[in-house]
């Protein structure tokens, strides 16, 4: 193994966590408008001098570091005041800074809508296009740590539903990185979301080969673009985030059936890729859509209507949506299992619309 | 609150008074243009406020930050929007502050630091500590100016603002205009403790209560507040005791809450009739001259209201236009 290899190879284990800590800081060090503000983004502010310092490095360690680097003019611990700090974030945005807040969990929202709905979205219709808000919002979503109902959410519709606002979500180390990077680049306020399974994760899993390496260089994922992760004829699965590896679990169980299944990352919600969508759809003819959000106005729900819309003609069988059910997150890992997607209802789903 | 503040000199004296007419003869003629049928939203008249929003301006810069609230057209023309682009906004013009798309409760002009009003009670004044934060990380001693109502004082972004502030010690003036009344409720009945300038005590930082129908008491806080702001002191709050003399908006009437007795009062006490009036008395300027600054105030409010007639509508593509940077 040459050293080049080894080096790739050890990039790929790379984790989500340290893809998203990395895309931060080398934003930061190229571009000295890149702040950072949130809840314990480091930890332990002013305590340096009691030997503390970079205490927490945010709850889920996505900014682990960076205090050390750039200080605290720019890495700001906050109070627990997300509608001050996120309001403080448009403020800075449209004065000359390029933000990044992190809403810790997304079920928080509540408490600073105002500053993302009426603030963030609007200011640069409302103003006529003369103030941009290259603002960016972390946030952390999902189930899978028994976190039940106000820390386990999505939410993707909300944010997705207003214009201004563009919403993108990750769905390994490789996009989390690409995606971050053009967060923090992008003029309009943009929104990551992070589910909280995929943050300690490798983008080559147990597998680790050059194959699956993360760039060290920075890079961008466009935002507004699908990946097709896996081509196929027999029907199309869409993913998002942590359910496109759900997608991709089931594509290998079907492929044990002789189904042929094409899986679509969808990466970016706002703007979405309806092309790659319907370009896929009209050519598989049937079309499974997994998401992890309510039902109700989901993404899953406009990405059907979008398919019956636009590609009636071309389908073989209604579309199907995996969503949990319109219920809040439980907190018994047993019902949590049974309200999130998994790879079996994704199957089932996939099963039920081959046999329409 | 001082009793009576020594007159500035006669220049000042004169552009503190054009600055309190403009605004209320602005605001005088976007009511009448919108009564007679003229496309204009549904104004927050500021007519009687006009000394806080003159009075604080007086010791702002132009690259300094002033954001708004729903009632707001004082505050824009004290920072220097230009009237003309002022008036094709409440028009809906595509020549307007915001191209039309904005109107009377958003206006916004970046090149003169005026940042925007804002139709939700206390959205802005997180705002505003991110413009000071900007301007601190940036290294300059620009200072952020918000104004809120006394019913915008009891809205919890506020209170996390001011808590921010003072622990990074940010250059935010925070100015409570208490025109005594949060659409039809009173402050008697919604205010704990019934000043907004002694909540700052709790927070460490400088409250002062001011004559907001006298606007040398109003700039002379503004002068030590700024001080403050420029020399890294950190924020202050100040509250304007003002009134409104009309409704909340163009509907309401406002003697659905509040008696004729009481307005009397505070129109007696008119901030720019009793300017005027010291002008006189002091021999800053003769009534001649003064009617010659409200002549030509008018002679302004026709080109500005011919400008905004003669203005196109926005394209139809603006309807989609500025939504994104790149979408």
């Amino acid at each position: 193994m040459t050293t080049t290899e080894s080096k790739a190879t050890e990039r790929s284990r790379i984790s989500f966590v340290q893809s998203i800590n990395e895309a931060i800081t080398q934003e930061m060090e190229r571009d000295p408008t890149v702040i950072v503000m949130g809840e314990d983004v480091a930890g332990a502010p002013g305590k340096k001098d009691q030997g503390f310092e970079d205490a927490w490095g945010g709850v889920f360690k996505l900014t682990k570091g960076l205090i050390g680097k750039f200080g605290p003019q720019r890495v700001l611990d906050t109070p627990i005041s997300e509608a001050g700090f996120i309001g403080a974030g448009v403020g800075a945005a449209a004065t000359g800074l390029r933000p990044i807040v992190e809403l810790m969990f997304v079920g928080f929202y509540g408490v600073c809508a105002d500053q993302i709905t009426n603030n963030a979205a609007k200011m640069h219709y409302m103003f006529g296009g003369k103030v941009t808000l290259p603002l960016t919002i972390i946030t952390n979503t999902g189930t899978g740590a028994g976190a039940a109902a106000q820390h386990s959410e999505t939410l993707y519709s909300i944010f997705t539903h207003f214009p201004g606002l563009k919403c993108v979500v990750p769905s390994d180390a490789y996009t989390a990185k690409g995606l971050m990077t053009a967060a923090i680049r992008d003029d309009d306020p943009v929104i990551i979301f992070l589910h909280k399974l995929l943050l300690g994760r490798t983008r080559a899993g147990l597998r680790p080969s050059e194959e699956y390496a993360v760039p060290e260089e920075p890079y961008i994922v466009p935002i507004g673009k699908a990946n097709v992760v896996r081509e196929g004829e027999d029907l199309t699965m869409i993913g998002i985030g942590y359910t496109t590896g759900l997608c991709l679990q089931a594509a290998e169980a079907l492929q044990q059936q002789g189904v042929n299944a094409e899986v679509i990352d969808l990466l970016s919600l706002s703007p979405m890729d309806e092309e790659t969508i319907l370009e896929s759809v009209k050519k598989t003819r049937r079309a499974v859509i997994v998401d992890e959000d309510y039902p109700r106005c989901s993404v899953a729900s406009d990405i059907s209507a979008l398919i019956a819309e636009q590609a009636f003609d071309y389908l073989d069988a209604p579309p199907k949506r995996v969503t949990p059910p319109h219920s809040p997150v439980p907190y018994s890992i047993m019902l949590e299992r049974l309200f999130a997607p998994t790879k079996e209802k994704v199957i089932q789903a996939a099963s039920e619309v081959l046999e329409a | 609150m001082q009793d009576i503040h020594p007159m500035p000199d006669k220049s000042t004296a004169l552009s503190l008074y054009q600055g309190m007419v403009t605004i209320r003869e602005f605001e005088e003629r976007a009511r009448r243009e919108g009564d007679a049928g003229k496309p204009v939203g549904g104004i927050h008249s500021s007519v009687g406020q006009e000394a806080v929003a003159v009075g604080i301006c007086r010791y702002l810069r132009k690259d300094d930050y002033v954001l708004g609230n729903h009632r707001s057209h004082h505050h824009c023309l004290a920072k220097g929007v230009d009237m003309k682009e002022m008036m094709a906004e409440l028009m809906g013009k595509a020549t307007g502050t915001n191209k039309g798309k904005g109107g009377t409760m958003h206006i916004a002009d970046k090149n003169v630091g005026m940042l925007g009003a804002n139709g939700v009670i206390g959205s802005n004044v997180p705002v505003a500590a991110g413009a000071a934060l900007s301007a601190k990380l940036r290294g300059t001693d620009q200072v952020a100016v918000v104004f809120f109502g006394d019913g915008g004082a009891n809205q919890g972004a506020l209170h996390e603002t001011l808590n921010l502030a003072a622990i990074w010690n940010l250059g935010v003036i925070f100015v409570c205009e208490n025109n005594r009344y949060a659409e039809s409720t009173p402050v008697e009945y919604s205010l704990a403790g019934g000043s907004v300038a002694n909540r700052a005590s709790a927070y460490g930082i400088v409250g002062e209560t001011v004559d907001g129908q006298d606007v040398l008491d109003v700039s002379a806080a503004m002068e030590r507040a700024v001080d403050r702001a420029r020399a890294g002191d950190g924020p202050s709050i100040i509250e304007a005791k003002t009134y409104r003399y009309y409704g909340h908006h163009g509907a309401d009437d406002p003697l659905r809450y509040r008696t004729r007795d009481e307005e009397e009062f505070y129109r007696n006490r008119d901030c720019i009739a009793t300017f005027k009036a010291r002008i006189i008395e002091e021999e800053l300027g003769t009534g001649e001259e003064l009617q010659e600054i409200d002549a030509s105030i008018l002679e302004s409010l026709d080109e500005a209201v011919k400008f905004a007639d003669e203005s196109p509508w926005p394209d139809p593509q603006e309807l989609v236009a500025d939504v994104y940077v790149t979408y």
